[in-house]
């Protein structure tokens, strides 16, 4: 169970999902914070969902308010970032360039992409942790 | 919930009392910076809550000044209302709170943005995310009491005078003794400076 847990975080490492800075949150981990990763990975999962509905209502409204899904898209690519979040972060950066360039075609087909990304990384990083909560 | 509240954490060296206030609109980076610090922290999510927190917005804060106890202020440089920036210069402006360090942490990489923030009295400008080494320096700092304070001047003149466009050139055998270690923190955004100009 261990090895299988192990397998699977530097697979999601290799293939690109997470970057060191997942790592910085693994070294916060310890005896007195021993979930502190999963906690940081709840957070962010709970905290993202108001940004993309924000941005999905955002999106709707026309004429489009690229200045403010600019910022709405920088919070939620600072919290990716802060856990780790590489594919997710990647896309995000991709989306604020759609927007600079007011491309509403872009931004829209983007935006599918991040979700997609936001979603894959929170599977797989709940089947990490269960499996590292069964290994202990 | 706008107000974190964290008891104190392990601080290492167990003699002093540090508090630190940090101000950012990510309830993930609180959490993160909380963890980092590992020290008694309250945390905001804003500018204006700070400056309820520090008694200073004109209504009253919950503590009289002489229990507030900050020792280091660290901020988000974007959020929404009030930018660290703005933080900071209200901070500065302020004769109850103005010797307290503020540090500034952002993600965007804009030499602009430092130098304005370190010319506005920051003591560091961190990049986000803010790592493990950073804290340390930080912590050094606190823990040094944060005396230096006054060098802010100095720091701005070691900066213009020579430190100019080569910050890379200054290391902490910095020929202008007897700038102290912390002011050379400054400098010290070597390794986010190097960062910065690597990445321009």
């Amino acid at each position: 169970m261990e090895r299988q847990a192990a397998y699977l975080r530097n697979a999601l490492f290799d293939q690109g999902y997470l970057d060191e800075q997942f790592l910085q949150l693994e070294d916060l981990q310890d005896e007195t914070n021993p979930h502190f990763v999963e906690e940081v990975v709840k957070l962010f999962y709970t905290d993202s969902v108001r940004l993309i509905q924000s941005i999905e209502l955002t999106l709707k409204n026309t004429p489009r308010d690229f200045e403010k899904l600019d910022k709405i898209m920088h919070q939620f690519k600072g919290s990716s970032t802060s856990i780790g979040a590489k594919k997710v972060k990647k896309e995000c950066t991709q989306f604020q360039e759609y927007c600079n360039v007011g491309n509403v075609e872009g931004c829209i087909r983007e935006f599918q992409e991040v979700k997609q990304e936001h979603a894959a990384l929170k599977r797989k990083l709940e089947h990490y942790f269960q499996l590292a909560r069964e290994a202990r | 919930m706008a107000v974190e509240d964290i008891g104190s954490g392990c601080s290492s060296s167990g003699d002093q009392e540090f508090h630190v206030l940090a101000v950012d609109d990510s309830i993930i980076d609180r959490k993160v910076i909380e963890r980092l610090l590992k020290i008694s922290l309250t945390a905001v999510e804003s500018g204006s809550r700070a400056l309820q927190y520090l008694g200073i917005d004109g209504e009253r804060s919950s503590l009289g000044f002489d229990e507030l106890k900050v020792n280091l202020i660290i901020t988000d440089y974007s959020m929404p209302g009030m930018t660290g920036y703005e933080l900071l210069k209200k901070i500065k402006g302020s004769t109850k709170l103005r010797k307290i360090p503020v540090v500034i942490m952002s993600s965007e990489n804009i030499l602009a943005r430092i130098d304005r923030c370190l010319e506005e009295g920051a003591e560091d400008f961190l990049m986000k995310p803010v790592q493990l080494s950073d804290v340390e320096r930080l912590r050094d700092f606190m823990l040094r009491g944060g005396e230096d304070r006054e060098v802010v001047g100095c720091k701005r003149k070691t900066r213009d005078d020579s430190c100019s466009s080569s910050v890379l050139s200054c290391d902490r055998d910095h020929p202008l003794s007897p700038i102290s270690v912390s002011a050379m923190a400054h400098c010290k955004p070597i390794s986010k400076r190097s960062r910065l100009l690597a990445t321009d």
